[in-house]
C-alpha cells in the first residue's frame, strides 16, 4: 500500500508492555496489538499524539531533529511559537528565554506569529469569495487537514489552501536573511514544535512542495533546557538580539489559541478544540444538520496549541499566560523589547502571498472495504455475518478496538474470528477449539511474557 | 443489499440517525463523495419530514452497484396537495418546530433537487411514501 504520510511518532517495540490504552484511544483506530506490541496503520495515523499522551511507559516518541543539527549553518534561526514563552512561569521573563536559546547556538530569534499578519489577510480576502464553499476550514492545525482527508474527504474541498503562520514566518525571515547578504545555503530555519503534526507536516508537507523549514526541535527538550539553566542561575544575563521589527500585535498573540482565528474572520465563525468534539461536529455537518457557518476553526489538541502533547506547561495556565501578555501588550507593555523603527512584515506580502497558497489537498477515504463497489459489498456483508457472532462489548481482547474493526480486519485477511475471547469460550463449549489452542492464540495478540 | 431504520415522530433529538448510519455505508462501500453528499442531503430532508409531520416511519435502504433506493415511509397526516408541497417555502410546520430551525419548505423541493430521480404517493389520514433513486454511474 502507498504510504501517504510521514509520521513524527514512532512506537518503540523494546519498550512497549501492549497494554492498549494507545489502541482504546485512538481516534482514527489506526492501533492494533501483536505479539504483545502495539502496531500503527501508518495510512491512519494523523499524528494527532494522543497515543503518545497515554503510553505509561513513554514508549511513544515524537521524532525530532537533534539540537546539534543547528551547526551546520552559520545562521541559525529558531523559528518561536508564542506558546513556549507560555510553558514558563511567572518570573521567567522572555527575554531570559530568549537568552538562553541565543547561548544554545542560535543566532537569530524569530516569532511564528509574524506570519499571521499576511495569513489573516489572505483569509479574509478569501472570505470574501462568495463562490467559494461554506464553511471554509482553516489549515492552521495539520492534525486536523489529515483527519479530514482520512475520515471526512467531503470536507476537502472546503480547507483553505493556505500556508501555517511558521512557513510564512520562515520564509519572511529566510527572504530578510538574504537580503542581509547571507546565503540561503548557509541559513538554518528551526522550529520549535509544541506538537508532533507539525513535525509530520513539515517533513511531508501536505499540498505544498517543500518546506522552508530545515529542522524541528521539540518544545519539552527546550523547555527543560531553559528551566534548567534559570533555575541554576546560569543564565538570562545575556542580551538576546530581536530582529529589528514592528512588535506583534495582542491578536496576533492568541493566533494558536482557541478562537485566535475565529475572533479574526468575519461572519458566523465557531472555534471547535480536541479532537474527539471536532469529529462529533464534523459528523453532524456531514450529515447536513448543520449549516450557516461561515468559517470554522478547528484545532486536535483540548485548548488548541497550549495543550500541544510536546508542552510542558499546564495548558490552561499557559493559556492564562498568553492571554495577560496580549492584554499587556495592548497597554503597550510587552516584554519582548523590538526595535520599532524596524520592518513591518505587510511590506513584504506581495512576495508572500505569492508563495501563501498551497495546491490542491486531496482526499486520502480510509474508511472503505475495498476499492471497488461489488468487493466492498461483498466484505460488506462478511462484516455483518461476522458481527452476528461477536458480543458488541469492544473489550479490546482480540487486540482490534472495537468489535466491528475486528470484523473488518478479519475481512481485509488481518485477523481471524477465534481471536475474540466470547468466541473463543463458546467454541470451547461446543469442543470447536481446545483451552490450550485459545491460549496459544492470547499468547499470539498479547505476547508470550504475560501468560 | 438492505438496510431499515425506524424513525420516531417528535422525536429530533435523534432526528439524523439513519442519514448518519447510511453515510457511513456509503463510505464504507467507497461510493463518490459527491454522491454520498446529495443522497445524505436528501435522506436528511426526508427523515426531518417523517419527525416533523408523522407518527413513525421507516427508512428502507436497497444499494446495488448500479444505484442506490432510498424508501422513506410514514405513518402520518398525508399531504391533501402534493404539488402545493414540492413548492419552495411551502410549509404546514407549527411555529414551535421553526423555532427549532426546521419546517423552512424546503423539504420535498431540496431532496427532488438532490435525488436523481423522485416520486412521492401520499393518503391523506394514512401516510406517505416518498422514494429517492441515485444513480452511481452516470446515465448516458
Amino acid at each position: 500500500m502507498v504510504k501517504f504520510f510521514h509520521h513524527a511518532l514512532k512506537f518503540r517495540k523494546e519498550i512497549c508492555i501492549g497494554c492498549s490504552h494507545c489502541m482504546n484511544e485512538c481516534p482514527t483506530q489506526a492501533i492494533r496489538i501483536h505479539g504483545g506490541k502495539a502496531e500503527l496503520t501508518d495510512n491512519r495515523c494523523i499524528d494527532c499524539g494522543k497515543c503518545y499522551m497515554v503510553c505509561p511507559v513513554g514508549a511513544i516518541i515524537v521524532e525530532a531533529d537533534d539540537l546539534s543539527r543547528i551547526f551546520d549553518y552559520t545562521h541559525r534561526v529558531a523559528l518561536i511559537p508564542n506558546i513556549l514563552l507560555g510553558q514558563f512561569p511567572e518570573g521567567v521573563s522572555i527575554s531570559q528565554i530568549c537568552s538562553v536559546l541565543m547561548e544554545a547556538g542560535f543566532t537569530h530569534i524569530f516569532e511564528v506569529e509574524h506570519g499571521t499578519r499576511v495569513l489573516e489577510d489572505e483569509m479574509i480576502r478569501m472570505m470574501e469569495q462568495k463562490e467559494l464553499p461554506r464553511p471554509l476550514i482553516s489549515t492552521f492545525c495539520p492534525a486536523i487537514v489529515r483527519l479530514i482527508q482520512v475520515r471526512f474527504p467531503m470536507f476537502t474541498d472546503n480547507l483553505m489552501l493556505l500556508k501555517a503562520p511558521l512557513d510564512i514566518a520562515a520564509m519572511y525571515y529566510r527572504r530578510k536573511l538574504e537580503e542581509d547578504g547571507a546565503s540561503p545555503a548557509d541559513t538554518g530555519v528551526f522550529y520549535i514544535t509544541p506538537c508532533a503534526a507539525k513535525i509530520a507536516a513539515i517533513k511531508s508537507p501536505v499540498g505544498e512542495e517543500s518546506s522552508p523549514i530545515t529542522g524541528v526541535i521539540n518544545m519539552d527538550f527546550i523547555y527543560n533546557k531553559i528551566y534548567t539553566k534559570v533555575k541554576q542561575g546560569l543564565s538570562g544575563k545575556g542580551s538576546c538580539c530581536l530582529p529589528a521589527m514592528q512588535p506583534l500585535q495582542p491578536e496576533e498573540m492568541v493566533w494558536s489559541l482557541t478562537e485566535g482565528e475565529s475572533a479574526r474572520m468575519p461572519g458566523r465563525t465557531l472555534a471547535i478544540d480536541e479532537v474527539s468534539n471536532v469529529i462529533e461536529f464534523l459528523e453532524k455537518m456531514e450529515n447536513e444538520e448543520i449549516s450557516d457557518i461561515d468559517f470554522l476553526e478547528l484545532r486536535a489538541c483540548d485548548q488548541s496549541c497550549a495543550g500541544g502533547i510536546l508542552t510542558s506547561g499546564n495548558r490552561f495556565f499557559t493559556v492564562e499566560r498568553l492571554r495577560m501578555r496580549a492584554e499587556e501588550a495592548a497597554r503597550g507593555n510587552d516584554s519582548m523589547i523590538y526595535d520599532t523603527a524596524g520592518d513591518s512584515i505587510r511590506d513584504h506580502s506581495d512576495y508572500l502571498n505569492e508563495h501563501l497558497k498551497v495546491t490542491q489537498i486531496k482526499p486520502r477515504a480510509m474508511d472503505k472495504l475495498d476499492e471497488d463497489m461489488e468487493q466492498a459489498m461483498l466484505k460488506m456483508r462478511k462484516v455483518q455475518e461476522i458481527m452476528k457472532d461477536l458480543p458488541y462489548v469492544d473489550c479490546g481482547i482480540c487486540g482490534s478496538p472495537t468489535c466491528n474493526s475486528l470484523a473488518e480486519d478479519i475481512v481485509q485477511g488481518k485477523a481471524h474470528v477465534n481471536q475474540c475471547i466470547y468466541v473463543q469460550k463458546r467454541w470451547e463449549q461446543e469442543g470447536k477449539l481446545q483451552p490450550k489452542e485459545s491460549m496459544e492464540i492470547l499468547k499470539e495478540i498479547w505476547g508470550e511474557d504475560k501468560f | 443489499m438492505q438496510f431499515e431504520y425506524n424513525v420516531d415522530g417528535g422525536n429530533f433529538t435523534r432526528a439524523g440517525f439513519a442519514s448518519s448510519e447510511i453515510k457511513k455505508i456509503l463510505k464504507k462501500l467507497n461510493v463518490d463523495i459527491g454522491i454520498i453528499k446529495r443522497t445524505v442531503v436528501a435522506t436528511y430532508e426526508g427523515e426531518v419530514n417523517i419527525v416533523a409531520h408523522a407518527y413513525s416511519g421507516t427508512i428502507y435502504v436497497d444499494i446495488d452497484t448500479e444505484r442506490i433506493r432510498i424508501t422513506l415511509k410514514d405513518e402520518g397526516p398525508g399531504i391533501p396537495d402534493i404539488d402545493q408541497a414540492m413548492e419552495e417555502g411551502y410549509s404546514t410546520a407549527s411555529s414551535q418546530v421553526r423555532e427549532m430551525g426546521f419546517g423552512a419548505g424546503m423539504g420535498l423541493p431540496n431532496m427532488k433537487k438532490n435525488a436523481d430521480e423522485m416520486q412521492i404517493s401520499s393518503e391523506v389520514d394514512k401516510g406517505t411514501e416518498v422514494e429517492i433513486v441515485m444513480f452511481l454511474h452516470n446515465k448516458e
